[in-house]
């Protein structure tokens, strides 16, 4: 029977099971960003995995990897530590495929990703909010030495993170464009830096990679000493052309007006990356600058980002205690 | 004069002092201008053959220097300095 044609070809696809359909994501411009004519924003947006964030792209990668090489089968338990996104995402493949979960997780997250971890039937131990990541990293590198049965992907060393960028988020971004003038890309574990900056740079030397950094707040600097310090060892800083903070004040404002200017409702990370796609675009003459909006923001409701006023935000001491990445 | 944010992490070797006014034309010489004021921070700013601290981000205004000159970045007098611990994500 023929149907109406499709505004959009291809469509959303159709795949096997819900572990198939992850990326594939929508590239959205950003028109109001935009600083002038010739240069135009362009954000992916990771909201539209399973789980709603990149990571589901990251999850999947190392899990297929570590079946692939026999590290992993079903029944295995699966130990990582997390800011939440990974966490999640994890859940849901090892949940899908018959692996038991423990993640290590900061304890000043939003509710809502312990939730969701819940609800895929992840075990959650927490770790010094105070440390934030490097925190969840320190007890789940112990956790793991001290119990040799736990198999951990460890994202922030594991090279399929990156594989699942360079073979995915890149190959889809050049799909869509023919020439990519700059790359903005949060930095969390350095994977969607990274691999997306390989098959950019690939593609064309000339594409200026940019990194958005998050400064934490104040609260969530708790470490004994600047040696405590983490970076991720699948980072490559000589890739970067440009690492900029970010401070959690302008990226809930940033996160503010991509509701109200662009109409998307985004993860604080996102109102971070747009900043900086935004000072990078208006640098430029001509060209595109493509951005990854990591997540949606769901996940964030009961932080009151979206619906209080950035004043009462630091007021109440949100900015300087919440952890957004 | 450059001034030198310090993050919580190091306060306590600065007398509790959140801000610093430093000397110097360089990243470098405001960092060394730092340790010079308050001699507890040298070994956490700098490993032992005077380089900058692997998991120490320093940044002039919000640009990270080691994707500048690093410690031969040049540094204005209205400039800050923003030296923070390096903190993952994800």
């Amino acid at each position: 029977m023929a149907g109406a044609q499709l505004d959009n070809r291809p469509c959303g696809g159709r795949y096997a099971d819900i572990v198939a359909s992850i990326g594939h994501t929508p590239l959205v411009e950003l028109k109001q960003f935009s600083p002038k004519p010739s240069v135009r924003i362009w954000a992916k947006l990771e909201s539209a995995n399973p789980t709603g964030s990149v990571k589901d792209r990251v999850a999947r990668s190392m899990i297929d990897d570590a079946e692939a090489t026999g590290a992993i089968s079903p029944g295995q338990t699966i130990l990582e530590p997390t800011s939440g996104n990974t966490g999640i995402s994890l859940a849901m493949i090892c949940r899908r495929k018959g692996y038991p979960l423990k993640v290590v997780m900061p304890e000043n997250v939003t509710a809502e990703r312990t939730q969701l971890l819940a609800m895929y039937g992840a075990e959650i131990v927490y770790s010094p909010g105070e440390q934030g990541s490097n925190g969840a990293v320190a007890l789940a590198l112990e956790m793991a030495e001290a119990d040799s049965s736990y198999y951990m992907p460890y994202q922030y060393g594991n090279e399929a993170n990156p594989r699942a960028h360079y073979d995915g988020t890149a190959v889809e971004i050049l799909e869509e464009l023919d020439d990519v003038a700059a790359f903005v890309g949060g930095l969390g574990t350095g994977g969607t830096l990274m691999g997306t900056a390989r098959r950019l740079k690939e593609a064309d030397p000339a594409t200026r990679i940019v990194a958005a950094e998050p400064l934490q707040g104040e609260l969530v600097q708790g470490l004994r000493s600047l040696d405590d310090g983490f970076i991720p060892p699948i980072i490559d800083i000589t890739l970067l052309d440009r690492k900029i903070f970010v401070s959690n004040r302008d990226a809930v404002v940033w996160t503010k007006k991509l509701i109200e200017e662009e109409g998307i409702f985004a993860g604080v990370s996102s109102g971070a990356v747009a900043a900086i796609s935004h000072r990078v675009a208006s640098d430029l003459e001509a060209g595109n600058v493509v951005t990854v909006f990591p997540d949606g923001g769901w996940k964030y409701l009961s932080s009151g980002v979206y619906t209080k006023t950035v004043e009462e935000l630091e007021a109440d001491g949100t900015l300087e205690t919440a952890s957004f990445w | 004069m450059p001034t030198a944010k310090i993050p919580p992490v190091l306060r306590s070797s600065t007398g509790g002092e959140k801000e610093v006014a430093v000397d110097g034309a360089t990243v470098g010489d405001a960092l060394r201008s730092l340790a010079s004021q308050h001699a507890d921070t040298e070994r956490q700013l700098f490993g032992e053959g005077g380089e900058l601290n692997r998991y120490v981000n320093v940044y002039l205004n919000d640009e990270d220097v080691r994707v500048l000159d690093g410690l031969d970045t040049a540094v204005g007098a209205s400039d800050t300095l923003v030296i923070l611990p390096a903190m993952a994500g994800g």
